[in-house]
């Protein structure tokens, strides 16, 4: 079996799972202007709950994963209403009060899934895979693909397609303009929150038959929601994109190419992005 | 500002007599750690409090000054030439650092330092022949300054105190200087600043360089302290402390990031030895004061006490003086 | 954990009444404490809090009286933070004036304190596996149940060989020192009896996907893995995602009983060598694992049954020393002197290091009736941490590192 095509496989299913993650982390940021720190933690949440629903309630696969998405939209949509809507602009408190639910969130799912690992079933219909040419295809990773190009078709199709997409995009581009024009930028905000929180708890319970879930999962995920952004640019939906598929090369090439550099694989090319381009590769706008 | 030197001599007053009322060594130590990481807060303060660049790579600074100290001591090198290297080789370490985050600012600059401090990580990890990996370097011995040996901990506390006290009125002379003046100016009016002729650039240098400075203060008191350096020191989550008792604290003041680091260091320390879920207590503890003294507990304090006495002298028609003072509070 | 002492010293009270009469009056008198520093927040909270359960266990069977002492237990929450490991070292030394610590978890925690404790002679039982705390910079007041990181793995690198038969093995870790020692009693005993470490595979900490390693395990006819915490699920879901079927054979922590609820299917015929094992029939194990089962319905690993085993040293050595903890010395001697017969993982006894002499268990995981559980394959009794090397010989070469031994090329 040859790596090369084993590692171009995953390269792609985990940009998949980090498209999932970034995706809202980007159109927050790129929207809102709100570095939202909880975004790895909305990642593990929706798995925990998600895998809850599996295990304790042994409700089907897909049913758990809109669970776990419609949870994390309501409990976003909170965080947006109540907490960082007065905030608007102040990027410290925005940085404090974000971190700080994290905190709460991680020791929350400590006191209630007590720390062990949980691991999700692969649904009975995915399991296994198939062989290509002495290529092994597992099934359910292929579906994450399928599944991460869906979501961006249908994230594309809702921005640039419908009217509510077009008025993201006018805030996205000039906040204060937009809001001249009657745009009703609030209530944007909590609808983008909440997809955003969607998505990520989405992903979580997506990944959680890969990754599995366990305490300190969401700050695994946090730094790489933030390379994405960061090498794909803000608030793009093509660059979260293709710096999620960047990464998921970068990732699974370097770790074997330059295993010296494990630790570094990451980081490099995002300090090597910020000093060359600190707009991102398909940022309009410094961040 | 009576009420600022009321408090000033309080805190003095407090201070010194520490190792006097605390119940025990073991108290002592927690103090002398506070203080320690409220040098290291005030050298994430001069940055974002003063200069409006929020670093997430601190831990860096403050990681490369305590293995240079670990380092100089096993080679069997003497405690000063493992502190002047220590300060030395940080100063350096900023500059580089400083170098490559001050191309950009907002989050920009909070991102390249996180990379940056997420590299140094990663070099503390992987760098094993200098830095021993994850089983990290242990400090044998703590220094004796003028015959005094610092092994027991109200002695490590007052030395601890000294120099304390001596960054506390560094970076007050520091911020309320010219310079301090200018850096205030980059961070409120940086194209004003531009276009009267200040270099910009150079001045945020600068400013990271003294903020470097402080941050190897604080990690070779740190390595002194627990006598053992290892990466953790060094995470994430140890530049995000400083940053979170800053702004907890009230950023761009001197006492907000010593309240800061008083309020988390007393949580991780003391209220976890009670409560179970103390990360979660501290989790509100920060939402609470995002709800309700968005600007840090200092300020907030503040504020709250002024508009109590605003109110008793509207009581009192004879009080007409509105303190107006909206810079930041010593 | 104010809680448990508060119940525990309702629950002593009640029981100095109602045999007040046949004690001795010295013995109501006595009274030790005992800490416990465990990570009970952070990533390592799973063995964390399994080393409370373990502790708690322990003590509840023995309503908190040892040897006829009045046990006070305090538990300290590491954070699995180094930093916080020592402060928290010194609230139970200098704050609660413990007599005896158990714990920490993490060999990094106890690295952070071994100088401290040792200069504050406050015996100490810890599960953390650092090699060298009884090795070439042995800690005087360690005494250490569990075992050493290579401990297991020498005799997993002998069963593999042996009983296995293979021939060609990767050996995969997370890139800290725990799996560099871990992998290194491996590979040396395996090479020894003619097998051979193909390539070793170090795993960032904190990364998310081991594909990346796994995709590279090519050309041999098993893999050996020690991964720690939750790591084990998730690598043994990658591996079977992948596509691979080459027997998978791992440490202590890679096949933790604790972890048996969690594995998915994919982790049948897994072997593991462990210092204890769930399917041991014993009374003390009956005993443990009923307790764990009724306290706090946990399936028991091998984190609660350290904290548990420690606590039966603990208090044998008080038999020995009449309940008197006055002089360290003399406490952490006759810690090291204890010898007992029934324990949850059978006979241990110490050597001249402070490290446990006892069973390592060889398991492999089984489904039956519907559950996973590990069945055990071969039982090596009275392993030492030198396994059959000569120690002065171990003791000369270097510790297993990174890099040492290093991965030579294959004979053919």
């Amino acid at each position: 079996m040859s790596i090369w095509g084993v590692l171009a496989i995953n390269s792609i299913t985990f940009g998949g799972l980090l498209f999932l993650l970034s995706a809202g982390f980007s159109l927050i940021f790129g929207l809102m202007r709100i570095p939202n720190l909880t975004h790895g933690s909305l990642f593990m949440l929706g798995g925990y709950v998600g895998a809850s629903m599996v295990l304790a309630y042994d409700l089907p696969f897909w049913l758990a994963a809109l669970i776990a998405a419609v949870a994390m939209a309501v409990f976003g949509g909170l965080i947006e209403r109540f907490l960082l809507r007065r905030l608007s602009g102040s990027l410290l408190a925005q940085v404090l009060v974000t971190l700080g639910i994290a905190f709460i969130v991680a020791d929350f799912c400590l006191m209630v899934w007590s720390g062990d690992p949980i691991s999700v079933r692969t649904p009975s219909a995915l399991v296994g895979g198939t062989r290509i040419a002495g290529l092994f295809f597992p099934t359910y990773r292929i579906a994450i693909i399928v599944i991460a190009v869906v979501v961006a078709a249908i994230l594309w199709a809702l921005l640039d397609r419908t009217r509510l997409g077009a008025m993201i995009r006018a805030g996205v581009d000039d906040p204060q303009m937009a809001r001249v024009v009657g745009i009703r930028v609030s209530r944007l905000f909590t609808i983008v929150f909440c997809l955003g929180a969607a998505l990520a708890g989405f992903g979580g319970f997506m990944g959680a038959p890969i990754l599995t879930v366990y305490p300190g999962l969401d700050f695994d995920m946090l730094p790489l929601a933030l390379v994405v952004v960061i090498l794909g640019g803000v608030g793009s939906l093509l660059g979260s994109l293709v710096g999620s598929i960047a990464i998921g090369f970068i990732y699974n090439f370097g770790l074997v190419v330059v295993p010296e550099l494990a630790y570094f694989v990451l980081f490099l090319p995002m300090v090597v992005v910020l000093v060359v381009r600190p707009q991102g590769l398909f940022g309009k706008q410094a961040p | 500002m009576t009420a600022t030197r009321i408090g000033l001599l309080v805190a003095s007053v407090v201070m010194v007599t520490v190792p006097l009322w605390v119940p025990g060594d073991y108290y002592i130590s927690v103090c002398s750690q506070i203080l320690i990481y409220a040098i290291f807060a005030l050298s994430v303060d001069v940055l974002l409090g003063y200069a409006g660049l929020v670093s997430l790579g601190h831990a860096g600074l403050f990681g490369l000054a305590s293995y240079t100290v670990a380092v100089c001591l096993g080679a069997g090198l003497g405690h000063v030439t493992a502190i002047v290297t220590a300060i030395g080789l940080t100063l350096a370490g900023t500059a580089v650092f400083a170098a490559l985050s001050l191309r950009t600012t907002g989050i920009g600059f909070i991102m390249i330092t996180l990379a940056l401090g997420q590299i140094a990580w990663g070099l503390a990890y992987r760098w094993v022949s200098i830095t021993n990996g994850d089983n990290g370097l242990s400090v044998a011995h703590r220094p004796a300054p003028f015959g005094i040996p610092l092994d027991a901990p109200s002695h490590f506390y007052y030395a601890t105190a000294v120099v304390f006290v001596l960054a506390v009125i560094a970076t007050w002379i520091f911020v309320h200087s010219p310079f301090g003046a200018s850096l205030k100016g980059t961070r409120d009016q940086p194209r004003r600043m531009t276009a009267l002729g200040y270099h910009v650039w150079l001045i945020r240098f600068y400013a990271c360089l003294f903020s470097g400075f402080l941050a190897a203060v604080a990690g070779i008191l740190f390595v002194y302290y627990t006598e053992f350096v290892s990466p953790p020191t060094v995470s994430l989550t140890s530049s995000a402390e400083p940053v979170l008792m800053v702004i907890s604290g009230g950023s761009g003041t001197l006492f907000g990031p010593i309240v800061g680091a008083i309020l988390i260091e007393i949580v991780k320390n003391v209220a976890s030895a009670y409560i179970t879920r103390w990360n979660m207590m501290l989790g509100a503890i920060f939402v609470a004061i995002v709800m309700f003294m968005p600007d840090g507990l200092v300020p907030g304090t503040i504020r709250l006490v002024r508009r109590l006495l605003k109110f008793r002298r509207k009581e009192s028609p004879a009080a007409a003086i509105e303190p107006t003072s909206s810079g930041p509070v010593p | 954990m104010r809680v448990n002492r508060r119940k525990f010293l309702a629950g002593t009270a009640a029981i100095a009444g109602a045999a007040a009469f046949p004690m001795p009056s010295i013995a109501q008198a006595k009274s030790i404490k005992i800490g416990l520093l465990c990570d009970k927040t952070g990533p390592l909270a799973e063995g964390g809090i399994q080393m409370e359960q373990g502790a708690t266990v322990f003590l509840k069977s023995k309503n908190f009286t040892l040897a006829g002492s009045k046990v006070d237990f305090v538990v300290a929450d590491t954070g699995s933070s180094p930093a916080q490991a020592k402060t928290k070292a010194q609230e139970l030394i200098e704050r609660d004036g413990v007599n005896f610590i158990l714990g920490p978890l993490a060999a990094f925690e106890m690295l952070a304190i071994s100088d401290y404790v040792a200069q504050h002679k406050t015996p100490i039982l810890s599960l953390a596996a650092a090699d060298d705390l009884s090795q070439r910079k042995p800690n005087p007041y360690l005494c250490r149940a569990s075992a050493t990181s290579s401990q297991a793995t020498h005799v997993l690198g002998n069963y593999a060989r042996k009983e296995m038969k293979l021939k060609r093995v990767v050996y995969i870790d997370s890139d800290f020192a725990f799996g560099y020692e871990q992998g290194g009693g491996f590979q040396q005993v395996f090479t020894d009896e003619g097998g051979c470490v193909v390539k070793k595979l170090w795993a960032p900490l904190g990364a998310p996907d081991f594909t990346p390693y796994i995709a590279q395990i090519q050309d041999v006819d098993g893999v050996c893995q020690g991964f720690a915490g939750a790591a084990p699920v998730k690598f043994m879901k990658q591996y079977a995602d992948v596509g691979l079927k080459l027997p998978v054979c791992g440490g202590e922590t890679a096949g933790d009983d604790a972890l048996l609820p969690h594995f998915g299917d994919e982790a049948i015929g897994m072997i593991s060598a462990c210092p204890y094992t769930i399917d041991l029939k014993n009374d003390a194990n009956a005993k443990f694992k009923a307790g764990m089962d009724k306290d706090f319905q946990a399936v028991p690993g091998f984190y609660a049954a350290g904290m548990y085993v420690s606590g039966m040293v603990i208090e044998a050595g008080l038999k020995a020393l009449h309940g008197d903890v006055s002089k360290p010395e003399q406490t952490i001697k006759a810690l090291r002197a204890v010898k007992l017969q029934d324990t949850p993982r059978g006979p241990i006894h110490f050597d001249e290091f402070g490290n446990v002499v006892g069973n390592i268990f060889v398991r492999k995981i089984e489904k039956v009736g519907g559950k996973l559980t590990s069945v055990t394959q071969k039982t090596y009794q009275n392993v030492s941490q030198f396994w059959t090397y000569d120690v002065k010989k171990y003791l000369a070469q270097p510790a297993y590192s990174r890099d040492w031994p290093p991965v030579t090329a294959c004979k053919a």
